[in-house]
């Protein structure tokens, strides 16, 4: 039970080690001249105008709101579906009475246009 | 067990006795052996990508009538290589009003992000890096690294382009992850269980079978997932120049393709042990490097779908693809995941669970299809009802 993770920790350290090598190889094989303008923003040859970190359409907040809903809703139900052989009818049917609730929620975002892009 | 039948076990056999032989305390020959495996493993996914760049460019050339790489070495097999070679030999640029650490960082944990996959992909009985019994959470919670990679790229870069790219990326792949898990849930609901080896050796017969449309919904929200095109927004580069990785160079460039094409063909592997059985064939119990190899045959069919698809259909709209999404996939994901939990319920264990099953995922399906059509009419309708035509005035 134990050796599983252990096997995890390594293969995410090993797993770090693979994409650094080529990155290390690089710095000692490739040429390095920087100047100015190399090192410069590339935005098709135009020069940067302001500030590139500025507030953003909200759009994109609203749709991680949405999602993080049915992530959350996910982390529920699998427990749900591993047990499903011990669960009685009334059980399932429980979860299927929040998954409906999860897919009013969703109806309700999609009434008041929060899956709009525009 | 002969060499020929089982050679993971033979191998790992003969290290095991090697390493007692060396009269090691017990952790460190657990310790060693484990790394070896791992590596052997991490190794296995990384060769993979080179294999894969040229497949994919081959493959990518007759769908377009031409011929591909065919210069360096047979068949142009090491054009890769070249291609890697010069990868490490060119400059790598920093930009210089980026932020260092995160820019530097996010290539690699993109490329960690995929190969950390691999470390619960059964490839046979008995040869998987590690049965977790939470391995489909496990996967879920390992890919979601990817899109957060993606987001350091884009943010660190302090480029607009690069900025643009990765929100919408963000706001497309963690859309597009809602119908993915949902439709994870599925096979884990059949399966009674995460594990992948349980997930592979209850399949009897394929959950293709059982739950047709949620296979389906599963592989075109993992196309989106791993940004291929017609999902390709986050790199537009009509739009977008190269997206999240403009300002990337040399080899920290090469990790992000490399995460790309590996990810790609884990796609196509997941969708085979999920949904296709796995290893499951005939003789593979017996003979493992049979196992091995229908594995690998059922992960380059998803793997092709993936690239016919690239290469068959254009990019669509943003706003088109966020309603396909949300307005199209979820829903019916949802309505899937209810219906197989009733009807498996109720017809668990009886000979109807295979009919039922299947006829209701294609009902689903077909009813789907037919309200979005019906919905996208109407939006038509709408949309040119009230338009002011222009009309030519006398002057």
């Amino acid at each position: 039970m134990q050796n599983t993770w252990i096997f995890v920790g390594i293969f995410a350290a090993i797993a770090g080690v693979f994409p650094l090598l080529p990155i290390v190889a690089a710095r000692f094989l490739a040429p390095s001249k920087p100047n100015t303008i190399k090192l410069d923003t590339y935005e098709c040859g135009m020069e940067t105008v302001g500030d590139t970190w500025v507030q953003f359409k909200v759009q994109y907040y609203i749709y991680a709101l949405v999602f993080l809903i049915f992530d959350l809703e996910v982390a529920f139900l699998f427990p749900w579906a591993v047990a499903f052989d011990m669960l009685p009818l009334f059980a399932v049917v429980e979860g299927i009475i929040f998954i409906l609730i999860l897919g009013g929620g969703l109806l309700y975002a999609w009434r008041k246009g929060a899956l709009e892009w525009s | 067990m002969s060499f020929w039948q089982d050679p993971i076990a033979v191998i790992g056999q003969l290290i095991l006795d090697l390493l007692h032989s060396l009269n090691l305390p017990e952790g460190w020959i657990v310790f060693i052996y484990t790394l070896i495996s791992v590596v052997a493993v991490a190794s296995f996914g990384l060769l993979l990508v080179i294999f894969l760049i040229w497949l994919e460019r081959k493959v990518a050339a007759r769908f377009q009538d031409r011929v591909g790489p065919n210069r360096a070495g047979p068949f142009g097999l090491l054009q890769t290589f070249a291609d890697m070679v010069k990868l490490v030999t060119k400059e790598d640029v920093v930009p210089e009003k980026a932020d260092k650490l995160i820019f530097n960082l996010a290539p690699i944990l993109s490329l960690i992000a995929v190969l950390l996959i691999w470390a619960v992909v059964p490839f046979a009985p008995g040869w998987i890096g590690t049965d977790l019994n939470v391995g489909v959470l496990y996967i879920a919670a390992v890919g979601s690294f990817g899109i957060l990679s993606v987001l350091m790229a884009g943010w660190s870069s302090n480029n607009k382009y690069a900025l643009l790219g990765a929100f919408r990326a963000v706001a497309q792949l963690i859309s597009y992850e809602v119908p993915m898990l949902l439709t994870m849930m599925i096979p884990v609901l059949l399966a009674r269980g995460m594990g992948m080896v349980q997930m592979v050796t209850v399949q009897d017969t394929w959950f293709i079978f059982l739950a047709p449309a949620a296979g389906i919904i599963f592989l075109v929200s993992s196309i989106a997932e791993i940004g291929r095109t017609p999902f390709d927004l986050l790199e537009a580069e009509s739009e977008l120049v190269a997206g999240y990785h403009t300002e990337y160079t040399g080899m920290k460039f090469g990790m992000f393709f490399a995460a790309e094409f590996l990810h790609a063909f884990t796609v196509g592997v997941l969708f085979a042990i999920l949904f296709l059985g796995g290893w499951r064939g005939p003789g593979a119990e017996e003979i493992p490097i049979l196992g091995m190899f229908y594995l690998m045959i059922k992960g380059f069919l998803g793997y092709f779908v993936v690239m016919w698809v690239r290469s068959t259909l254009p990019r669509i709209r943003i706003d088109h693809m966020m309603a396909f999404n949300w307005k199209f996939l979820t829903p019916v994901a949802l309505a899937l995941l209810i219906l197989t939990a009733l009807l498996d319920k109720i017809f668990a264990g009886t000979a109807l669970r295979l009919p039922a099953l299947l006829g209701a995922n294609l009902v689903v399906l077909a009813l789907g299809y037919w309200i979005s059509t019906l919905m996208s009419r109407r939006q038509a309708k709408e949309r040119t009802k009230f338009k002011k035509r222009p009309v030519a005035k006398p002057a």
